[in-house]
């Protein structure tokens, strides 16, 4: 019953690249940095607010760019499947395979200014913002070398200097944090903007709306980003939510419908909320996107929906597909090109993986370190307080 | 003759002394804690007020007064609440949401002194405090720093029941990541409060509602804009060698109330003034039972897994033959506190209670015949 009726709207938008045809032989000339107009897949649906057009501006250096991220993120996590199964990687582990696009797209719009705070699938937003595979895969696997140095694990990955701000284990928490993080953005006299990333299952938590008043009363330059993969673990979002149309959900706070398979979508989309944000306040990003896994690894992620649902995403919404016919009709790149690209990202990942296996467990002192800022020599103590104590610098 | 000039003489000086004792200044829990949050702010503009009623209303319990005036709104800022509000009524309003703002703000470096209007309400934002502020340094190997500050009344008030009454000082004491300080006197709050502001990671600063009205000497060291208390060293009011006393906040008083009265039968008591119940001074609290050889530990909130059990455990571990009687608790009554004025009189601890446990570990709980 619940798996039949949702299975027909996620097929749409259906990709019809040959729609937007016509504008792309008129320029099939293209050196790299020549501007290439691309349309989106399907125009921008709005709630309280102009949509933006649906003409994005690119370049052939970005289409490859795009399809070369995506191809990295979709291998990497495959990967990270591997090693979980492998019992490399423990505990939780939430893939972002199906989703790269929002995260590439978002990349492509903003700066390492601008701020992202996300939940707990956060493997492929801390590469966008300048993590490196050796980093992600050493963390995964509790080695020193994670960007954690081994202490944070999935779900809390972080690169500050990079504008990542995390990394949540608890669903919902991140939205009132990236809240602050736009007050202080706004108290700094930055200009730049936060986007505080969330899923269909957090958009009914009550804190969500709590910051987003606050952020609407006092401006806050503040981009909440519903990505909604449509199932809160393994409950589909029309029995979770009277009202899943969760870019109206903000009710007085404008909203955007976007395809977020559609890399370009995602940027265009992005680029038009910073620009929102910054002169008028928070704005609601809603990104109709899919995981091909499961919620989690412990989630085989078919007991709530169809294969062929899965499937059939797969084949009309993939993200890196998507790229890769305009790469093709555009001649930017041939087929052959596009594999060894492929390939290449294969070896990066498994060289990355094989050195991060190198990384040792972190140090046994490691326990007590990072527990304060500045600790004034207080003790702490392990299991055992007469065998095991240390003094916190 | 000469003895008249000598006097003349000393005269002048005594009244000098007095005129330098009548000059000493008095200063109530709450301008202390004004005095602080103005100095701080006005030392380091990334120090900003968040909280309930904190602005326009001058703060529920006028602990931010003047301070949206001087600072104006971009530093002070008023959390949304409802029409209702009333003097004395207290509302926990959307904690969850400004709390996890907070926090967010001090991720980017920002330094953020969020009031609660009790820590009753802390409980809605709860995770905030734990999951998003106190573990964030350690999960981030150090990338995430939350120099925050959580502060509100904690503990009972009078005649406000149950929901309005809890002491969170255990709760929060347990968890690492977080500083939990907790003043008694007007220095303390003054000290106690910059050091938490200045402080690179989460504090949580539990005061005490029926302490802001009261008054304390203040000396010119402590009304200096750089005075400030380390955190992590407890304080001994009041010097002895029979009994030590340990408490914290309110309690302070209770125990030097207590003091005078055992003084007068005989016993001498040392109280030891917490100041931080994490990181406990367990150093000061064993050095004190080594020398008295008995302990009383005196606490507001509930008694199981509460701060005296700490405590008496740090004392058992550390100093255990030293010990001359077994360790008294003295905390509240293990019940949600009641309304009635009589049962919410036996679910605090009364300076009576104090006296007698001090008693039973000097085994003097029946008065001797003759005292000395």
């Amino acid at each position: 019953m619940a798996l039949s009726r949702s299975g027909s709207n996620l097929l749409k938008p259906i990709s019809p690249f040959f729609s937007c045809a016509p504008s792309i032989l008129s320029r099939s000339i293209s050196s790299s940095n020549d501007s290439i107009t691309v349309e989106t897949s399907i125009p921008f649906t709005a709630h309280n607010c102009e949509p933006p057009s649906r003409s994005v501006t690119t370049s052939a250096a970005e289409l490859r760019s795009f399809f070369r991220d995506m191809a990295l993120m979709r291998r990497m996590e495959i990967a990270a499947d591997s090693l979980y199964k492998a019992k490399l990687i423990r505990g939780f582990c939430h893939l972002y395979d199906g989703q790269e696009a929002v995260a590439v797209g978002m990349e492509a719009a903003i700066t390492r200014k601008d701020c992202i705070i996300t939940a707990y699938r956060d493997h492929c937003t801390f590469l966008s913002r300048g993590g490196n595979l050796v980093e992600v895969f050493a963390e995964l696997m509790g080695r020193r070398a994670g960007m954690s140095n081994g202490k944070g694990g999935s779900m809390h990955f972080y690169r500050k200097e990079g504008g990542f701000y995390g990394g949540h284990g608890i669903v919902g928490a991140q939205v009132p944090l990236g809240c602050g993080l736009a007050f202080a953005q706004k108290y700094s006299k930055d200009e730049n903007v936060t986007f505080a990333m969330y899923g269909d299952g957090a958009a009914n938590q009550g804190q969500l709306f709590e910051a987003l008043n606050i952020a609407a009363l006092w401006d806050l330059p503040a981009i909440l980003v519903c990505e909604n993969n449509h199932y809160g673990m393994g409950t589909a979002e029309w029995r979770a939510a009277k009202s899943p149309a969760y870019y109206k959900r903000g009710d007085y706070v404008p909203g955007l419908k976007v395809d977020g398979m559609d890399a370009f979508a995602v940027k265009q989309a992005c680029k038009f909320a910073k620009e929102h944000a910054l002169k008028n306040g928070p704005i609601i990003l809603e990104m109709d996107t899919y995981r091909y896994h499961g919620h989690s690894m412990s989630d085989p992620g078919s007991t709530y929906r169809t294969r062929d649902e899965i499937s059939g995403v797969r084949q009309e919404r993939d993200p890196i597909e998507r790229i890769r016919k305009l790469l093709l009709s555009h001649e930017i790149s041939t087929e052959t090109e596009l594999k060894d690209i492929e390939k290449e990202v294969r070896k990066e990942v498994d060289n990355a993986i094989s050195k991060a296996k190198e990384s040792e467990m972190p140090d046994p002192s490691e326990l007590f370190t990072n527990v304060y800022v500045k600790g004034f020599g207080v003790e702490a103590y392990g299991a055992d307080r007469k065998e095991l104590r240390a003094t916190l610098p | 003759m000469l003895r008249a000039i000598r006097h003349k003489n000393i005269l002048p000086a005594f009244s000098a002394f007095r005129a330098f004792s009548s000059s000493a200044k008095e200063m109530t829990v709450r301008e202390a804690l004004n005095s602080a949050l103005d100095e701080e702010m006005s030392a380091d503009p990334k120090v900003f007020l968040m909280g309930e009623e904190v602005g326009e209303y001058q703060g529920a319990y006028k602990i931010t007064k003047g301070l949206l005036d001087k600072y104006g709104p971009e530093r002070v800022l008023d959390t949304p609440i409802t029409e209702e509000m009333a003097l004395i009524c207290l509302l926990n309003i959307l904690q969850a949401g400004f709390t996890g703002i907070g926090v967010g703000a001090a991720y980017y470096g920002l330094r953020p002194v969020v009031e609660f209007m009790t820590f009753n309400f802390s409980m809605q934002a709860i995770d905030h405090i734990i999951n998003s502020a106190a573990k964030s340094n350690y999960m981030s190997a150090g990338q995430i720093s939350v120099p925050i500050v959580f502060r509100g009344p904690n503990g009972a008030a009078a005649g406000v029941g149950a929901q309005h009454s809890q002491c969170y000082a255990a709760w929060y004491a347990s968890c690492p990541g977080l500083k939990v300080l907790s003043p008694y006197s007007s220095e303390d709050a003054r000290g106690l409060l910059k050091a938490a502001i200045r402080d690179p990671d989460p504090v949580v600063f539990l005061e005490n509602e029926l302490l802001y009205g009261e008054s304390f000497p203040v000396s010119a060291e402590v009304l200096d804009s750089s005075f400030c208390l380390p955190i992590g060293k407890a304080k001994i009011e009041r010097e002895g060698k029979d009994v030590t006393i340990t408490a914290f906040s309110k309690m302070v008083g209770y125990a030097l109330k207590a003091a005078e009265i055992l003084a007068k039968e005989g016993i001498s008591a040392e109280v030891i003034n917490l100041r931080s119940i994490r990181p406990l001074d367990r150093s000061t609290i064993n050095a004190s039972v080594r020398k008295t050889n008995r302990l009383v530990t005196v606490e507001e909130g509930f008694p199981q897994h509460g701060v005296g059990a700490e405590i008496c455990t740090s004392v058992i571990e550390e100093s255990f033959g030293y010990l001359d009687a077994p360790v008294e608790r003295i905390a509240g009554a293990d019940v949600p506190m009641p309304y009635a004025a009589n049962l919410e009189r036996m679910a605090v601890p009364q300076v009576e209670d104090i006296v007698r446990a001090a008693k039973r570990a000097c085994y003097r709980s029946v008065p001797l015949a003759a005292t000395a």
